[in-house]
């Protein structure tokens, strides 16, 4: 032992990391709610443990969504993360093996070849031998990718890479380090002792032939294990915390802990398991508006550093294109609105005029339309439906044909959830009073929050794109295909937002010829226009607008569809492509097929005039 | 009296020596597009508040540039930040910014005064 100081550095950054993570995961579910914590004792001793493990190891080992991002980033992260499992865990059997003990302390085992200097002589040791020489080479390759990426990431299908902190610079270099290092030392040892397998005993041979490994042995383990202990210290304030605290995230997410729409442990614990990648700066649309410091993985450092500013929290369209892309499965636009709540805690309105005005009482009736603030900017979306609704005879109450009160949803999306609740409560009362079975909603930011928020026992909810489809299969619509190129654009609160993308297509499939594009459903772009963004300029929302109009263009469409009246109004300005929402694609086909048949009549009677006069 | 439609205007002095600029310059320092209004008032024509209570967008310029924080502050709490004056607005104003502002810094100034 007096030989081998060497071993504690290690130890120390190894007690001091163990302990670190006991403490800060043991604050954070303290910090949970009194349901969430019944969540986890509860689910702990069931099945969704056995899910939690298998998604461990498939996304926190294996990689498996980096890999479909793509096939040579997934192969430097696995090869780091499992190798390293792996080369832990093999270690350690073999170190079990060789002193036939079952509780090896950790440092006999990461300095094994240090302290077993006799060659392995039973069959097992020989394969474990074998075996860890073969994972430290597929670690290394890993490494060897990394300090390539570094240079070079667009090789690994990214665009953008992120910024790093001190802290990260430290680990990221130690752990650059570790594995070179081990390799030169198991190989140094290999060189005096012949103790190496079969790549560490031809790597020893060879560096015993060039070099004096006698003086060597000492200073490569030590820097070794400094180089461990350097990683160990670095981790708290790195972005490898995500390595450790990711693993717990992935518990709490099978027992079905969701980010609140408050600060506490669940949001810090997914704040802390940001690996820092810099997935979600490529499917970033701010970027083409040359605004390039105000994504999640910025967001998210800045809530980390406790140095977040109003410009960058509220700088994001909340289109939520970043989340499906995040390999850690990080609830990245409501881990947004958590902040921008807490943000804008002290200035919610009371809106006390709503109970003093005097609203007209509701009609009684069965289908309640609304149209939403932005559906009465684009006047031909009503329009439309309301000869839909004739075409369909249905007896509906328009609600907000004159005065009604918005239906909150932009309030939330800047945080303003108390505010909010005033607008959902007083327009509740008038929907509930009419006794309606069916609310139909034509902009999808109504839909979201009536949807989510309303909760009114008795009532569907429909956004008119379900409704129609309902018509339509009821046979009170008539069918007409027009022979129009469309495209549509999936609306981001109606699309990821709220899961809507197959009745919008279904419809258009009816009464017109759909193309499928690239960047649709769930990687649909956004327009730019959306209401959740309070700091974007106007210009700049032009330029993640044209960007979109350029790749939608390229499909030479007649039309581009979509089902939301801010992105019809958003789309429509600067291009030439006519814009419809669904509804108005509708209107125009029935009209069409209404004309048709005038023109038909008339030619038919024209026809047997001829016929009398003959 | 005898109701003729009219209202008399009670008489008042904005003292401009007692003026309080800070929320101006905040605002136009955080979000410059506000300098380019020329009060049209097509937010004031569109606004879904404005519908429900006596509210005009308009004004909060107004209100602004005097320094009338106190009326601005019951002023600006009707407004429901549904955007159509934003949308509407032929300058591209970004008005639901300037709305938040005013909030964020009233609040501020009064924090800071007491």
């Amino acid at each position: 032992m007096e030989k081998t100081p060497f071993i504690w550095p290690f130890t120390i950054g190894l007690i001091f990391i163990c302990s670190f993570l006991v403490i800060i995961i043991g604050i954070w579910i303290s910090g949970l709610s009194r349901i969430d914590k019944s969540r986890i004792s509860h689910s702990i001793f069931t099945r969704k443990s056995l899910i939690a493990i298998r998604e461990t190891f498939m996304e926190s080992l294996l990689h498996r969504k980096i890999f479909r991002k793509n096939p040579v980033l997934g192969y430097m992260h696995m090869s780091l993360a499992f190798g390293w499992f792996l080369l832990i865990v093999v270690g350690h059997i073999e170190a079990c093996v060789h002193y036939k003990s079952m509780s090896v302390p950790a440092y006999k085992a990461i300095f094994y070849r240090y302290f077993v200097i006799e060659q392995a002589s039973t069959t097992s040791g020989i394969v474990l031998a074998a075996v860890m020489d073969l994972l430290l080479v597929f670690i290394l390759s890993g490494v060897m990718l990394a300090y390539y990426k570094r240079f070079n990431s667009r090789r690994f299908g990214m665009k953008k890479t992120t910024q790093l902190k001190t802290g990260d610079r430290i680990a990221l270099i130690s752990l650059w380090l570790i594995f070179p290092l081990r390799f030169l030392a198991e190989g140094v040892s290999a060189g005096i002792h012949h103790n190496g397998s079969i790549i560490s005993q031809p790597v020893g041979n060879l560096l015993a032939a060039v070099l004096p490994v006698q003086s060597l042995e000492m200073p490569l383990w030590w820097a070794y294990s400094c180089s461990l202990t350097s990683f160990f210290l670095a981790m708290p304030v790195s972005r490898y915390m995500h390595i450790t605290v990711e693993v717990v995230l992935i518990f709490l997410r099978n027992y079905g802990i969701r980010v609140q729409k408050r600060i506490d442990g669940f949001s810090r614990l997914q704040v802390f398991s940001c690996s820092r990648c810099g997935i979600c700066l490529d499917s970033c649309q701010m970027t083409h508006a040359a605004i390039k410091d105000t994504q999640s993985v910025y967001v998210l450092k800045h809530i980390r550093n406790k140095n977040l500013t109003d410009e960058k929290l509220f700088n994001c369209l909340l289109c939520g294109r970043c989340q499906p892309d995040c390999p850690v499965g990080l609830e990245l636009n409501n881990l947004r609105i958590t902040q921008r709540i807490e943000s804008t805690k002290e200035y919610n309105s009371s809106y006390e005029y709503l109970k003093h005005g005097k609203v007209a009482v509701s009609p009684q009736t069965e289908v309640i339309y609304f149209a939403g603030c932005m559906t009465h900017l684009t006047p031909a979306i009503i329009k439309s439906l309301k000869e839909i609704f004739a075409v369909a005879d249905v007896k509906y109450w328009f609600m907000d044909e004159d005065k009604t009160a918005c239906c909150g949803r932009p309030l939330m999306q800047v945080g303003q959830y108390e505010a909010a609740q005033k607008l959902i409560d007083h327009n509740r009362e008038r929907i509930l009073s009419s006794g309606a079975k069916k609310l139909v909603v034509s902009c999808p930011i109504c839909y979201k929050v009536f949807k989510e928020d309303y909760a009114i026992p008795g009532i569907s909810v429909q956004h008119h794109s379900e409704y129609l489809l309902e018509l339509m299969a009821d046979k009170r619509l008539p069918v007409n295909k027009m022979p129009l190129r469309v495209i549509y654009h999936d609306p981001c609160e109606l699309g990821r937002g709220s899961g809507i993308y197959h009745q919008p297509r279904l419809l258009l499939d009816e009464y017109s010829e759909l193309i499928s594009i690239k960047n649709e459903k769930e990687k649909a772009l956004c327009c730019g226009g959306s209401l959740a963004n309070i700091k974007i300029q106007m210009n700049e929302r032009n330029q993640i607008r044209d960007k979109a109009m350029e790749e939608y263009l390229s499909y030479k469409p007649d039309v581009l569809a979509t089902a939301c009246p801010l992105c019809k109004k958003t789309f429509s300005k600067g291009h030439n492509l006519p814009v419809h929402d669904i509804a108005e694609i509708v209107y125009m086909a029935i009209r069409q097929q209404k004309n048709d048949a005038k023109e038909e009549a008339s030619t038919e009677k024209e026809v047997r005039k001829v016929e009398f006069w003959d | 009296m005898k109701d003729f439609g009219f209202t008399v205007v009670k008489q008042r002095t904005i003292d401009y020596d007692q003026f309080d600029g800070r929320l101006l310059n905040e605002i136009i320092e955080k979000e410059p597009s506000f300098k380019v209004c020329l009060s049209c008032g097509g937010c004031t024509a569109t606004c879904s508040a404005a519908n429900l209570v006596s509210f005009n967008v308009r004004r909060i310029s107004l209100l602004l540039r005097r320094g009338e924080t106190t009326e601005l502050e019951s002023e600006i709490k009707k407004c429901m930040l549904c955007g159509k004056c934003m949308l509407v607005c032929p300058r591209g104003i970004n008005l639901r910014n300037v709305i938040m502002l005013i909030k964020k810094n009233v609040q501020k100034h009064k924090t800071e005064n007491s």
